[in-house]
């Protein structure tokens, strides 16, 4: 082998090394990206669909507010 | 309606108890399992302060950030609730949680081996048939869906602690606050450590001790 073609065979040799130590630098990040997280579990009925009220929500609201404002002793009495 | 929320009034709370055997009764929670709890800072100091503790509803609940299986879920009243059947007993909540909130039937146990996680449910269960069985079972009374408050605030002697709608528990205690003209810290840094009374026995006892 004549020594121009063996210094063009070094110089590509050299310069696919440098590609390949390059390459590295090119590497996307692992880091997961955070997504919010979905609730997987079972469904849940809420508290107006109950046999006491019977999806009736603003009957709910207002045995609960009611009960919520008896919480206040200052209230009692009038 | 807003958001459900708890409010203990440290001004107000005896340390009694009540809500926490109130909660243990109402629900069946085995042994060892605490959904609330009261605190007492400098007992037996002169000022000493209580607030009893469970599970707050967080509005941004880091409990749900950190769970692996997603089983946390939010109801339309704010109440933070979970599905036990996903719960795998990681512990993740626990650490995450500010409060102590989450709880294991068997204690701290090596991973994995915890038992599914169990916490305050505000007293709404959670994702079975409304009033049943395995609703009971697993998540105790639901008592929001028969119109009630959660037990512990609803047996509370002193009214300290309140439970109900934000709106509601707020316009409870500011009409408290400006009928007994003191105490507005709900609790916080200057009620737990600041009050005068606490401070000069620390000071007595740094004196004595010399």
């Amino acid at each position: 082998m004549s020594m121009p073609t063996m210094k063009l065979l070094r110089t590509a040799a050299l310069g696919g090394v440098l590609a390949l130590g390059l390459s590295a630098c090119g590497e996307t990040s692992q880091v997961p990206v955070y997504k919010d997280g979905k609730y997987s579990g079972k469904a849940d009925t809420r508290p107006w669909e109950s046999a006491e009220f019977k999806g009736d929500k603003a009957a709910w609201e207002a045995a609960l507010k009611n009960r919520a404002r008896g919480q206040n002793e200052y209230n009692r009495g009038d | 309606m807003g958001r459900m929320k708890f409010l203990c009034d440290a001004e107000r709370c005896i340390e009694c108890n009540g809500c926490v055997t109130a909660c243990k009764n109402e629900h069946e929670v085995p042994w060892g399992v605490n959904r609330r709890r009261v605190v007492t800072m400098n007992d037996g100091v002169p000022g000493e302060r209580s607030i009893s503790v469970a599970c707050m509803h967080c509005s941004d609940a880091p409990c749900m950030a950190v769970c692996p299986t997603n089983c946390f879920y939010k109801t339309e009243e704010g109440v933070v609730l979970h599905d036990k059947d996903q719960c795998i007993g990681c512990g993740y909540c626990f650490y995450a949680c500010p409060f102590g909130a989450p709880q294991f039937p068997n204690g701290p146990a090596a991973f994995g081996a915890r038992g599914k996680m169990d916490k305050c449910t505000f007293c709404a269960g959670g994702p079975e048939e409304t009033g049943s069985q395995a609703e009971y079972e697993k998540y105790g009374s639901n008592r929001l869906a028969q119109g009630k408050l959660p037990l512990c605030a609803e047996m509370c002697s002193t009214k300290a602690l309140l439970a109900g709608d934000a709106n509601v528990v707020a316009d409870i205690f500011r009409e408290r606050v400006l009928r007994r003209g003191g105490g507005t810290d709900a609790w916080g840094w200057q009620t737990a450590y600041g009050g005068g009374e606490q401070k000069r026995e620390q000071k007595r006892e740094r004196e004595g001790q010399k």
